[in-house]
């Protein structure tokens, strides 16, 4: 071990908690990353201040390890500032590299948001007309809120990320091996993942680990998860259930299927594929068993809603990264 | 200046290529605003295939293989068949106005439907002004 | 000249929270706001998904307390289809909810409560933090919170497939049961959180009760607001996590309304400010009257103290010792001391583990009657839990396809975003004065009000540190005079 510890920062953007229990749920294991390292800054566990982090000289962290997406200045900011001061910078977590499921926001237009959160909703205020501002006097106090990105970024949109850590949250034991890998090319012990790699996952489809049994079998209706008492030994595709498993990378033990529920893709994109959605399109389509349009349209009103299945963790992610309606 | 829309189009080899082919050999008169890309099969066609064209630039996407029964490889433009209506369906949530994208079976004597099919989607696509995908998303990091 | 102190926290609830706090000439409080600036959109954008999908989407609202927005969707949703749910699913997401409120219970009071306690409120900051609690109580006992909440996750696991992002129910029940032999894995562990609770109580009274000025500190300190109490309860008026009828009673103990999860709309409403984010719910019959304390107030607390207040009693023997106890040392029940929401958080978790037992010792609980299918769309559900935070009410509708066509959701915090508001104001008032500069020490005990109030506030915000980032400066006619920031 080298002789100076590592030090690294964990930071958040817009995130839901999950990923820093995430981290928590190595268990000890934090005992033994706090031995290895000085925790610069971890909203968590260490007293490290924004102001320690801009005094800090460029490259002065090795590793910055950011969960959460971007969706507003704030997030860039610290993403850019944290980015410049790191040798390694990791965006972990589901919405850090693909934009997660706060990105399904980028299918509909804020000003909706606004309306149902504020106006249009059964519990709100009888006859209420008032919506937050960006900027409001109050008994001639000036107020302030910030203003928020129109849609979501995953984080390499908005810095350059060396490494991904895939999960929503990422397992445990996969967060103790990415860590692992990464402390590893650092002290020299292991060769250093190739820039851009995806870490503390595997290099194939969830399907390839997936202990079901697949027989090429094509169905004639699709069902819903409650719609069906699954069987617990056969794909879930073949029982008409759509899964993400074939579109999905491989790293989280197959923990949805192995519990009777379909995979909906939170390690991002298997290997090769560019667009998780476009695959899943595909695996989707050649199961279906039958050559007649009418009947085709038929069997897939069994799959309502398919674009939220498509990219449930990565509309930023996708090649079309969001809405495009005018 | 009027707009001329960009339009890639995915052809399988063996009808719509051919087709498409003849339509120029036959000196039929069509918009030149289609961009070929010749697939083996439409079953190549992966739905990546076109949202990357989409996100490229491409105005409009034009699919095209053999008429059912007649694929060359017997079923691949069935699977073609399959993903086509949950592609509309995606693309409708994104907001990619419908004519945009279009899925026909051309055959290799239909040289002038191929150039009916390219004219009607010429001046759908133009109708629609240019994709603002690609300078959307540019946008949309710039401005932020 | 106005001097505005802005405290501004640089974390996030869903974002992050922020207070401003206005002086006048003489240096005294005219003004204090709370902002919460952000807003989720959950709300709209689980419009038009199939509505099975729900309870494995909004779990992302918070990932601290995922598994109370997936039991509150799982229930709403079983509204959706007439409501028809296996018996036996009940009693296993009972269970399973119970383990996931120790898992919480033990991040929140070790992390966020043990820090001011163990440490003390003035300690140095760079050391008040959870690994400065393991510093000074030793490597043992900080071994053992780990193991504790290490074990409380792993049961969730085994029983539900995945903790932290609940994947498990489904309409009608639950997707998978637990087999005989995960219920042997488990029992031990259940045995031994039981303990762990046992042995926070014991250090609490140790550490803090022992302790007179922390004693007086809780009970006469600043941190006191006469607004009323929600909770979840069962028939007999004992506290429930994960069913039962909504009780309100005042600050006094009188009963001011119980309502079945599907009344909601009738009894609570939500007020609008243009400065917040935040919307502020409070007692609807009564009408918005501001942020203003008193019996005739329409604001309430959902918090543990406050679920204990609204409880006649606990529904295990030893949480009901634990109970008495506590109140007979705050001087009845119910109690409006906020710091006592840590003291609350620990009776709760002594509850959450003998309700465990019972169900290790329930010879049904290893059956396969763990799901029913849905027969019908009936289009609407309401379900409503007890988040660790605070009464969390989740509605939603949909069409007969069972795709969704409206959600409505208050979650366990914006429950406490009016009391916040005002606790903060009033400890600010209590400590700001004229000729007192406000300065570290200042902006903690300001701090501690709104962690005191519910520390699960810092959940919310997901901030589980021994206090919350905050970004303090004074201005002075434009200039600024000081400046304080602090992250974590
Ligand atoms: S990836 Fe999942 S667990 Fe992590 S912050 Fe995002 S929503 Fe939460
Ligand atoms: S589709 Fe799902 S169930 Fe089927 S093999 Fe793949 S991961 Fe397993
Ligand atoms: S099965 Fe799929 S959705 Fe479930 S944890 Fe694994 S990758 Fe994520
Ligand atoms: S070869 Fe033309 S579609 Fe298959």
């Amino acid at each position: 071990m080298a002789d100076k510890k590592l030090q690294i920062a964990i930071y958040w953007g817009a995130a839901c908690g999950g990923c820093d229990v995430s981290i928590l749920d190595t268990n000890e294991f934090i005992l033994d990353v706090d031995a290895l390292c000085d925790v610069r800054l971890w909203p968590l566990a260490a007293d490290g201040k924004y102001k320690d982090v801009e005094a800090m000289a460029d490259g002065e962290l090795d590793v910055t390890i950011m969960h959460g997406a971007v969706r507003n200045s704030e997030n860039e900011h610290m993403a850019k500032l944290l980015r410049q001061k790191s040798k390694i910078f990791v965006a972990y977590g589901s919405c850090a590299y693909m934009g997660g499921i706060p990105g399904l926001a980028n299918l509909v237009p804020r000003e909706e948001i606004f309306a149902r959160a504020y106006l249009d909703n059964p519990s709100i205020e009888p006859g209420n007309r008032t919506v937050p501002l960006s900027e409001t006097t109050v008994n001639g106090h000036d107020l302030e809120i910030p203003k928020f990105y129109d849609r979501v970024y995953k984080l390499d949109q908005v810095v350059d990320v060396d490494y991904y850590v895939p999960g929503c949250p990422p397992q445990p034991d996969q967060c103790k091996a990415a860590i692992l890998a990464l402390v590893g090319a650092l002290t020299g012990t292991a060769e250093a993942p190739p820039k851009g790699a995806v870490v503390g996952a595997f290099d194939r489809a969830l399907c390839d680990d997936c202990q079901r049994t697949k027989t090429e079998k094509k169905i004639k209706r699709f069902y819903r998860p409650w719609q069906i008492m699954q069987d617990p030994d056969t794909c879930l595709m073949e029982q008409g259930i759509l899964c993400a498993g074939s579109a999905t990378r491989s790293g989280c033990g197959v923990r949805c299927p192995n519990s009777g529920i379909p995979c909906r893709g939170c390690y991002g994109p298997a290997p090769n594929v560019l667009d998780q959605g476009a695959k899943l399109l595909s695996a989707v389509s050649s199961i279906i068993d039958s050559k007649d349009p009418q009947e085709i349209d038929q069997i897939l009103e069994g799959l309502p809603d398919f674009t939220s299945f498509a990219n449930r963790y990565g509309v930023p992610a996708s090649l079309l990264q969001r809405s495009h309606r005018q | 200046m009027t707009f001329e829309p960009k339009i890639v189009g995915f052809l399988c080899n063996w009808c719509s290529y051919t087709g498409a082919d003849l339509a120029g050999t036959s000196r039929i008169h069509y918009a030149a605003n289609v961009r070929i890309i010749r697939v083996m099969c439409s079953a190549r066609i992966d739905p990546t295939f076109v949202l990357k064209a989409l996100h490229d630039g491409a105005d409009g996407v034009l699919i095209c293989g053999c008429h059912p029964g007649d694929c060359h490889y017997s079923e691949g433009n069935y699977k073609m068949m399959r993903r086509y209506p949950l592609l509309k369906a995606l693309l409708a949530d994104y907001g990619i106005e419908k004519d945009r994208v279009r899925l026909e079976w051309v055959s290799a004597s239909e040289g002038q439907r191929f150039a009916d099919i390219v004219n009607d989607m010429t001046e759908r696509v133009r109708a629609l002004g240019p994709s603002s995908i690609k300078t959307a998303l540019a946008t949309d990091m710039a401005e932020r | 000249m106005t001097r505005k102190i802005s405290i501004d926290p640089i974390t996030r609830l869903e974002g992050h929270g922020k207070i401003e706090i206005f002086l006048d000439d003489s240096g005294a409080v005219e003004d204090t706001f709370f902002q919460i600036p952000e807003l989720r959109g959950f709300e709209r954008f689980v419009v038009g998904r199939p509505i099975e999908e729900l309870p494995r989407i909004v779990t992302r609202i918070c990932g601290v307390c995922p598994a109370s927005h997936h039991m509150a969707s799982a229930k709403a949703v079983d509204g959706c289809f007439g409501g028809e749910v296996a018996p036996l699913a009940h009693k296993l997401r009972d269970m399973y909810y119970q383990a996931h409120f120790i898992h919480s219970h033990i991040a929140h009071f070790y992390a966020l409560a043990a820090p001011d306690f163990v440490l003390g409120p003035d300690a140095d900051p760079t050391i008040r933090n959870v690994l400065g609690v393991v510093h000074k109580v030793g490597l043992e006992i900080g071994g053992a919170v780990i193991a504790s909440r290490g074990k409380a996750q792993e049961i969730q696991r085994i029983i539900g497939g995945r903790n932290t992002q609940d994947i498990w129910c489904l309409p009608g029940g639950v997707a998978k049961g637990l087999k005989p032999e995960e219920l042997e894995q488990i029992k031990p562990w259940v045995d031994e959180l039981f303990d762990f609770t046992q042995f926070s109580i014991q250090l609490f009274k140790d550490v803090v009760l022992a302790n007179p000025t922390y004693v007086e500190l809780i009970v006469n300190g600043p941190y006191t607001l006469d607004v009323h109490n929600m909770g979840l309860v069962d028939e007999s008026n004992a506290p429930n996590f994960y069913d039962g009828k909504v009780r309100v009673v005042d600050f006094e103990g009188k009963e001011i309304c119980k309502y079945a999860p599907d009344e909601y709309a009738d009894f609570v409403a939500e007020h609008v400010e243009e400065w917040s984010y935040l919307k502020f719910p409070y007692l609807k019959k009564r009408g918005w009257k501001g942020f203003v304390e008193g019996i005739d107030s329409s604001i309430y607390c959902a918090t543990p103290l406050a679920r204990l207040n609204v409880a006649d009693h606990m529904a295990t023997p030893k949480a009901q010792e634990a109970f008495e106890e506590m109140f007979a040392t705050l001087g009845g029940h119910p109690c409006r001391a906020l710091l006592a929401n840590h003291w609350a958080r620990l009776v709760e978790m002594v509850q959450n583990a003998e309700t465990l037992k019972t169900y290790c010792a329930d010879p049904e609980i290893t059956g396969d009657q763990f799901r029913v299918i849905p027969e019908k769309v009936t289009g609407e559900g309401v379900g409503i839990v007890e988040a660790m935070r605070g009464t969390l009410t989740h509605h939603y509708t949909c069409d007969a396809n069972a795709i969704c066509t409206s959600a409505n959701l208050i979650v366990g915090t914006t429950n406490n975003n009016g009391p916040i508001q005002m606790v903060t104001k009033k400890v600010a008032q209590s400590l700001i004065k004229p000729g007192v500069e406000p300065d570290q020490g200042i902006l903690n005990m300001i701090e501690m009000a709104f962690r005191a109030f519910d520390p699960c506030y810092s959940c919310a915000t997901h901030s589980l540190p021994g206090q919350m980032p905050l970004e303090v400066r004074v201005h002075r006619g434009g200039d600024v005079t000081h400046h304080f920031k602090r992250q974590c």
